[in-house]
């Protein structure tokens, strides 16, 4: 303690500077996994993309400023509205958010950095990677052109013979990884990095959000993968999902998309609302009103958004029933909605608001957001939607609730936390002048286009007729469009010049509560050079001191003895300390990994098929780099984490973080899965030409071999398991759980003698849950390899068997999904035989 | 037969769902301007309760006045006004579409419509053998059962001014009820982006007063 009192902050600063910093120069760029600096550079990337996008817009905009435009052929408009949405949601809105919670979060928590942030670094540069493929395809002229939604048959090989299908299959999908590490990322942060004493109930709510945005992340995405996968499967090997001759059926994709595609709008607006719930307040001197209501709006929102895809399809012939309930439902969620809007009214009522330039942002939201969920409850009627469908008064809608919604507020966010940003204050005052052309250019560019979509425009048409009645109405938006991207431009502008050559600011100017604004500003790689100690919502409010108590190290961990990267977990609802993580270095094989998984990822558009298998081996071989780096060899016992307190490192604890991050990464396997079984009973029951004409034998060899191999996999890695615990010879366990899975890889294999893949969609949905399965057969058995070399190095003991406990849970999963898949293989082939 | 000039709306509202010419177009038409009323009233209350939120002044913050102000915005505005204003309209909006089915009827009519890249094919049932590219002759005033599907990519069949669409998808048939008030031309589009021939892929539908569809049906007409 007394060594403690004399350690400066300065000092401290010093020390813990040189234990997190990035490596110097642009080697620093590759190697960093720091929150700050990632978070910083996917801003900086996603400000990018929404560039790309809006100047794609403004092409749009320019070819239908006047009739029977030439400026481009429907070959070319047809790649560039496919990619101006494709971007401003894949490449832009998702990202963003992302890249804000990145930065912003282990400020609010009061922890050093996020869980995983090699994994942090890997997900940026799969976004970065991949956005820049995009680019090339659409500079090439080469770019997807099937719409946003790629619906097939239009995307299937028949009727897009190029590679633009396949590059929005397979590149969406690689940036996606960018989008499910994040999620897990931000789930297990939330619930294990905290300040201690921050308990469920007094997370910030902005953390609440991004926790409900995240697990909705990792349920939502699985379904477009799934049909991603499939699609190109079927472009590639001619495996009939989507052709109604063979059993497919063009409506799975919709379900399996907009099983995503509808959460997704969701997964857009509540980052935008966890901010509005952040800033408003401030704006207003007073507190959030209503805190467990909004927490539980945003839940039932989330909830209830996996309920309604269908009224995207409600054009489709579905059965009148269904329409009913999707109808329903689909004005269900607006009560969620309109809580939150009322509680943020309600707050503006308790507090005394002012007019900052954020609150500015967030009244330009109310106006246009309110305006966008009004038409979208009256899309979800079902027969005003028959007419709405598919014409500008969707295009409309869509702009009003995405950039009302979701743009507006992250404006307010940005100026809001520019001073934990860059660390300076705003000096020059561009931002009201480009707010108001932003507000006057949006809305006279969309607001008239609902009505010129009532009078019969349809969405996605390359030009129109003169004396269409539509004319002028398509000028005045073209003409507000410019004004528009204008007042973009100069919000763009505004915030780079205050970022790089205004004053610098003071700590804290908002005086808001949140412990992101207790460190110093810009926040230094470490965060924070203490963990503290809170007791309320608004730490900062209750004790102004707290800023300086943190930097004097007099919160947890205030003593950066073992030099080296350590951060402290708490438990998940009361926040009590409960272990010391120690942090991974300063890395280059994220960088490496995702360059090599985009080879992998990529190489298929031109049926590389050889190039794509050896990276899949590079990107396991750099998996087993990144996963042998970490741990230990020796127990350390329990250690001073300050204050008084003794903690195990993550080692030396049963569910390590490895062992949560795993968790959530099979909640979207499982999703995956799911949606991979929903296909499966949905084209039987509804798709054309069902049942297939030959149905697939159980036979016994298969099922046998699935219960033996089943039993072998879990009970071998059990014994395992007990063996490192008593610091006995665990060997015997951990080969017998590799012949097991062995085992069940060949009963998957049963499969393929069964059936000829490209001959029904039955046949080819067995290959994929065989295949499935096969695949995590084999990630269990290269896990379990990995365990053995472990254990060999003396990585395991009594007290570190954390490791073992990842991969038997790994091995568990494909038990399970090899039970139950090759169950609903082999189901419809017992009922065959069982006698009437 | 001539089509009677009146039923031709001007060529502005040619495609126009808001000048309906057939009864299920009509009650969308009315379902959308009630709406939009209520809509408008819905947003002025929002931007008045906004407005007034900067009149007035900081308002009591302890525990007590939370509870009170919970009530009212969470309890009274989130949840009870919305609910009310969302249920009556559902209500109506499910009372709508129930009468929009295409239930059977003496005197039902049914055609056939096939999209493709990029055309229109349309049959007669009770005309085997017709068929026509690109326009569809039905009678004016009787209930019409489109069936619809397609044999490329998915089209959507609409005719604005009659009602609404109706996706035409690979394997399957729709069904959607059309019915026009009076003979005439009415201009049909698909409604499905479908590749570079979306934009013109469209056609016309001829409502013929009972003589012309007769004559129509007995081939006396092209
Ligand atoms: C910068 C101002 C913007 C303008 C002027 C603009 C304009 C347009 C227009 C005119 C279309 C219709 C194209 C067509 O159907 O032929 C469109 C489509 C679309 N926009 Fe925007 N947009 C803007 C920003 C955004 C933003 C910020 C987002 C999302 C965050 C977005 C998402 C979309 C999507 C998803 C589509 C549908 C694309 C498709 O049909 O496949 N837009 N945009
Ligand atoms: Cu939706």
């Amino acid at each position: 303690m007394t060594e403690k009192r004399r350690m400066t902050a300065l000092r401290l600063h010093k020390a813990l500077y040189s234990i997190w910093r990035n490596d110097p120069g642009w080697k620093g760029v590759f190697t960093t996994v720091n929150n700050n600096t990632i978070g910083n550079m996917f801003i900086l990337g996603a400000t990018g993309m929404f560039l790309a996008g809006g100047i794609l817009a403004m092409l749009i905009r320019a070819q239908l400023a006047s009739p029977q435009s030439a400026f481009m052929g429907p070959e070319i408009y047809n790649q560039v509205f496919t990619m101006h949405g494709t971007i401003m949601m894949f490449l832009f809105a998702i990202p963003f958010f992302e890249a804000l919670t990145i930065f912003l979060l282990p400020g609010m928590l009061g922890t050093r950095d996020l869980a995983f942030p090699r994994l942090s670094a890997y997900g940026f540069w799969c976004y970065m990677i991949g956005s820049t493929i995009m680019i090339i395809a659409l500079v090439a002229g080469v770019a997807p052109d099937g719409g946003w939604f790629m619906y097939p048959p239009l995307s299937s090989s028949a009727f897009s013979p190029g590679i633009n299908a396949d590059i929005w299959l397979l590149g969406i999908s690689f940036i996606e990884i960018s989008a499910i590490s994040a999620a897990v990322e931000v789930v297990v942060t939330v619930l294990r990095y905290r300040a201690v004493g921050m308990s469920l109930d007094k997370l910030p709510i902005f953390a609440w959000y991004m926790l409900v945005v995240a697990v909705m992340i990792l349920t939502a995405f699985p379904p477009m993968i799934l049909g991603s996968l499939i699609l190109e499967l079927e472009r590639a090997f001619d495996m009939p999902f989507f052709q109604a001759e063979n059993g497919g059926d063009s409506l799975l994709w919709q379900h399996l998309f907009w099983l995503f595609g509808h959460p997704e709008v969701y997964i857009i607006f509540l980052p935008a609302a966890g901010v509005v719930s952040t800033v408003l307040p401030v704006m207003a001197r007073t507190t959030l009103l209503g805190y467990g209501w909004v927490v539980a709006a945003a839940i039932s929102l989330a909830v209830l958004s996996f309920g309604l895809w269908v009224h995207h399809m409600f054009a489709t012939g579905i059965p009148h029933m269904g329409l009913a309930f999707f109808s329903a439902v689909s004005t269900l969620v607006a009560v969620p909605t309109g809580v939150q809007i009322f509680i943020w009214i309600g707050t503006l009522w308790k507090g005394r608001p002012e007019l900052h330039l954020p609150m500015l942002w967030i009244l330009g939201f109310f106006v246009t957001f309110v305006m966008g969920g009004l038409t979208g409850v009256m899309v979800a009627m079902v027969p005003f939607d028959w007419q709405a469908h598919d014409s500008y008064f969707i295009v409309a809608h869509l702009h009003y609730v995405l950039i009302g919604g979701y743009v507006f507020p992250m404006i307010a966010g940005i100026y809001y936390w520019l001073p934990v940003l860059t660390g300076r204050k705003r000096f020059f005052r561009m931002g009201e002048t480009a707010f108001w052309l932003v507000m006057v250019g949006f809305h006279g560019t969309f607001l008239l286009l609902h009505w010129v979509g009532l009078l019969g425009m349809r969405r996605r048409i390359d030009t129109f007729e003169a004396g269409s009645g539509w004319e002028l109405i398509n000028l005045l938006a073209s003409i507000s469009g410019f004004v528009l991207a204008i007042g973009f431009g100069l919000v763009i502008l505004d915030i780079a010049v205050n970022a790089f050559v205004a004053v610098r600011g003071r700590r804290n100017p908002w005086n808001a509560g949140t412990l992101e604004w207790g460190t110093p500003i810009p926040g230094p790689a470490y965060n924070f050079a203490s963990i503290p100690v809170v007791n309320s919502r608004y730490p900062l409010h209750d004790h102004p001191d707290l800023p300086v108590q943190i930097a004097r190290g007099e919160g947890f961990l205030g003593e950066p003895v073992r030099n080296r990267r350590e951060t402290l977990a708490v438990s998940v609802s009361r926040g009590e300390p409960e272990f010391i993580a120690v942090f991974p270095q300063n890395s280059i094989v994220p960088f490496v990994m995702a360059v090599v998984t985009s080879i992998m990822f990529m190489a298929p558009t031109f049926k590389w098929w050889w190039l794509s298998g050896i990276s899949a081996v590079g990107v396991t071989a750099l998996a087993l780099v990144w996963a042998w780096s970490g741990g230990s060899r020796e127990d350390e016992g329990l250690l001073d984490a300050g204050r008084g307190v003794s903690l195990p490192t993550h080692n030396e604890i049963p569910h390590p973080p490895g062992w949560w991050g795993s968790l959530f990464l099979l909640l979207a396997d499982s999703v995956l899965f799911g949606s991979l079984l929903f296909g499966y009973a949905f084209l039987w029951t509804v798709a054309p030409n069902w049942p297939p004409p030959r149905i697939l034998e159980p036979g016994v060899l298969g099922p046998v071999l699935a219960v033996g191999g089943a039993g072998l996999a879990s009970g071998g890695i059990r014994l395992a398991d007990r063996a490192i615990r008593s610091d006995g010879s665990a060997w015997a366990g951990v080969l017998v759980s590799l012949a097991g899975l062995v085992t069940l890889m060949a009963a998957a294999a049963t499969v393929f003698r069964g059936t000829t893949h490209n001959a029904h969609a039955y046949d080819a949905t067995l290959w994929v849950i065989a295949g499935y399965i096969i695949f995590h057969a084999t990630l269990a058995g290269i896990m379990t390899l990995f365990l053995l070399f472990r254990i060999r190095a003396g990585y395991l003991s009594s007290r570190r068997f954390g490791d073992a406990r990842v991969v038997r849970l790994w091995i568990d999963y494909a038990v399970l999904v090899a039970a139950l898949g090759l169950g609903a293989a082999w189901l419809p082939g017992i009922l065959a035989e069982v006698p009437r | 037969m001539v089509p009677t000039p009146l039923a031709l709306a001007g060529c502005e509202e040619r495609l126009s769902a808001v000048h309906p010419a057939g009864p299920a177009a009509d009650l969308i038409a009315t379902l959308w301007w009630t709406m939009l009323a209520g809509a408008a009233a819905i947003f002025l209350l929002v931007v008045v309760l906004l407005v007034l939120a900067f009149r007035r002044g900081e308002g009591p913050s302890d525990a007590g006045a939370d509870r009170q102000r919970e009530m009212v915005w969470v309890k009274g505005f989130g949840l009870g006004f919305t609910m009310t204003v969302l249920a009556a309209l559902t209500a109506w909006g499910l009372w709508i579409g129930e009468r929009l089915l295409p239930r059977p009827g003496p005197d039902v009519v049914a055609v056939e419509a096939e999209g493709r890249q990029w055309s229109w094919r349309f049959s007669y049932p009770d005309a085997p053998g017709r068929t026509t590219e690109n326009t569809l002759h039905i009678p004016a005033q009787r209930p019409i059962d489109v069936r619809i599907t397609s044999t490329d990519v998915i089209h959507s069949f609409w005719v604005p001014r009659l009602a609404g669409k109706l996706d035409a998808i690979p394997g399957h048939v729709n069904v959607l009820r059309v019915e026009a008030w009076e003979p005439g031309e009415y201009a049909g589009v698909s409604g499905e982006f479908s590749g570079t021939g979306y934009r013109t892929h469209g056609f016309t539908v001829i409502a013929h007063d009972a003589a012309g569809w007769d004559a129509f049906l007995t081939g006396e007409m092209p």
